[in-house]
């Protein structure tokens, strides 16, 4: 693992007191593997604070497990393992001494599928990043979180008569809304989304690019998407991956969405976006 | 291209037809003796099942309930009273001991392998990784597939008696015999309960970690509580399995005619009581053998209905 060039700025601590902001996400020379086969390779890029970053291409082309090494989630497959560097606001998180709990829960993660957890109410799946985070949390406004976590995702008026009621008795949008919320609530300063649409019908994935729009004032948003037109209406930039003929994923371009889509500079990303393959 | 040939050749449709006919009786003919021979075949498993059940009924319901002057009546004595000599030579009371033996050996059983058991399952499921996990789950298949005598052979040798290798009972104890009934229970709690963490979809546990949660606290609290149901039908079978081993047992707790709650004396169990009494050779005895055999088929199947019962009602349960 590339040691971290970068000093160390801000312990966690520090960082909880001072007012919550969107963050700065830089990746250096970063290569995913699982086993011992190369999934990402050497992909350095620049997530800007409140703005949605797309990430777009084909199936198998490494999107996702980009995505998954910005919060180290990736390391949680079997045999699973990233070199290289993740800068969240100077810190590198790949450093040794970087704690992973603790960094998800500065970048928070909305999946593909929406998952809340099946025992729990609505108002539990809420808080339960933060009920079920170690430490003490006397005095904590629980109801106040719950309710302000769901009206940033958009969800308070559809459940405020029934947070007692399960998670799963929700629709698959209102699920992937609370699990927007679920992240939102333990305050994150970058939020991923690794294609959280793709299995939702066209009404709900609209009312999530919506939310979107709203959440880009206070978060860093990264998406996966496998829908062009997705990253077109919603992103302010896009990346273009694509696996090499070795099945590696690389990031062929990056920069502003409305370039990639009219004036894409790599043939590859033209062929792409125009629909000749993919 | 006005006279291109027919991309199909011109058949027999009638013919076709006709065959096809015949085809399509001989499949289901074939169908029907299949699914016929099947049916058979399960009934002819089940039936054994129920023709024992029966059996077990028709020799034991006269003891449980007896007709005493024309009225049906209810044996209270069975279960609240040990073995009794009558003065006219013939025997009273019941297996009150061996019920009571039964529960306290299990409940003293239940709480060190369920932890042992369920422990286990969380690392092999949650944690282990290839040739450690591959290991552990051969020894546990090992252990589940070791013969009961084995097992109370095994405690009796090592910690019973002045010859033991450690010794820790001076004699036949029931506190021996729950010793036997942990490894008897440890590997069938650790398998099922396994089996069933597998099935929590990884998404969950995924959701957890993405918030930021210690991988135990998503274990236990989000993992744990998905499948509480599954879990909870793992520890009722070990204990229904439990309940009925004799061999475990009778080699270290003996078996006892009197009211005995102390673990560290010789006990009694139904198993062993039934054992006793079948095999005693005095005719009124042989009854009590079958009342006692149906009281123990009662109390599994409760574990076995209430196991289905608690099952019934969640999602990723087995």
């Amino acid at each position: 693992m590339t040691l971290s060039a970068v000093p160390k700025v801000a312990t966690h601590e520090a960082h909880a007191t001072h007012e919550r902001t969107a963050a700065r996400l830089t990746v250096n020379h970063l290569s995913a593997y699982y086993g011992s086969s190369l999934a990402v390779g050497d992909v350095t890029i620049e997530f800007e604070p409140n703005k949605i970053t797309a990430l777009i291409g084909p199936s198998g082309c490494g999107k996702s497990t980009l995505i998954r090494c910005l919060n180290r989630m990736h390391e949680v497959i079997r045999n699973a393992r990233a070199e290289g560097e993740v800068i969240l606001e100077g810190e590198n998180i790949y450093s040794p001494d970087a704690d992973p709990v603790r960094l998800r829960r500065r970048i928070g993660m909305v999946f593909q599928k929406p998952n809340p957890f099946p025992t729990m109410s609505i108002f539990d799946n809420v808080i339960a990043g933060l009920k079920l985070n170690a430490g003490t949390h006397r005095g904590v406004d629980y109801g106040a979180i719950v309710e302000n976590s769901l009206r940033q995702a958009a969800l308070w008026d559809e459940v405020k008569d029934k947070l007692k009621q399960s998670g799963a008795s929700l629709s698959g949008g209102q699920q992937q809304r609370l699990c927007i919320a679920r992240a939102l609530a333990v305050e994150p300063e970058v939020l991923l989304l690794d294609e959280p649409c793709s299995a939702l019908d066209p009404i709900a994935t609209l009312k999530i690019e919506e939310l979107l729009q709203q959440l880009v004032e206070k978060y860093t948003l990264i998406m996966v998407t496998h829908n062009m037109q997705q990253a077109a209406r919603c992103s302010e930039k896009t990346a273009f991956m694509l696996a090499d003929e070795k099945r590696v994923g690389r990031l062929v371009e990056y920069s502003q969405t409305s370039e990639i889509f009219t004036r894409p500079k790599d043939k590859r990303t033209e062929d792409y976006i125009s629909g000749r393959f993919g | 291209m006005a006279q291109a040939q027919p991309l199909v050749p011109q058949l027999d449709r009638t013919a076709l037809i006709s065959a096809e006919k015949t085809r399509y009786a001989r499949r289901q003919l074939t169908n029907t003796i299949a699914s016929g021979l099947m049916f058979f075949l399960t009934a002819v498993s089940v039936s054994v099942l129920f023709i024992i059940l029966a059996y077990i009924f028709i020799n034991g319901i006269s003891t449980l309930f007896p007709v005493v002057d024309g009225h049906l009546t209810f044996n209270l004595d069975f279960f609240i009273k040990p073995p009794e000599s009558n003065l006219d030579g013939t025997t009273g009371g019941g297996v009150a001991q061996a019920i009571l033996g039964t529960i306290e050996i299990l409940i003293v059983a239940g709480i060190i392998a369920v932890p042992l058991g369920v422990g286990a399952a969380i690392y092999l499921s949650e944690y282990g990784t290839g040739f450690l996990v591959n290991t552990l789950n051969f020894t546990i298949d090992l252990l589940a597939g070791l013969p009961s005598v084995v097992v109370g052979l095994f405690v009796l040798a090592a910690f019973i008696g002045n010859l033991a290798l450690i010794k820790i009972f001076p004699h036949f104890a029931g506190l021996a015999g729950s010793f036997a009934l942990i490894i008897v229970m440890v590997p069938i709690i650790a398998r099922s309960v396994e089996q069933i963490l597998r099935l929590v979809p990884d998404s969950l546990r995924e959701a957890g970690l993405a918030l930021g949660m210690p991988k135990w606290r998503v274990i236990l609290q989000i993992v744990l509580p998905t499948v509480a149901g599954g879990i909870t039908t793992g520890i009722m079978l070990s204990l229904a399995r439990a309940a009925g081993e004799t061999a475990p047992v009778l080699l270290t707790i003996l078996g006892q005619q009197f009211i005995s709650t102390d673990l560290l004396q010789p006990m009694d169990a139904l198993p062993i009581r039934i054992y006793k009494y079948a095999t005693t050779g005095q005719p009124d005895l042989i009854p009590k053998a079958w009342a006692g055999t149906m009281v123990l088929v009662i109390v599994i199947a409760l574990f076995s209905i209430a196991v289905r019962y608690v099952t019934g009602r969640n999602r990723y349960d087995a």
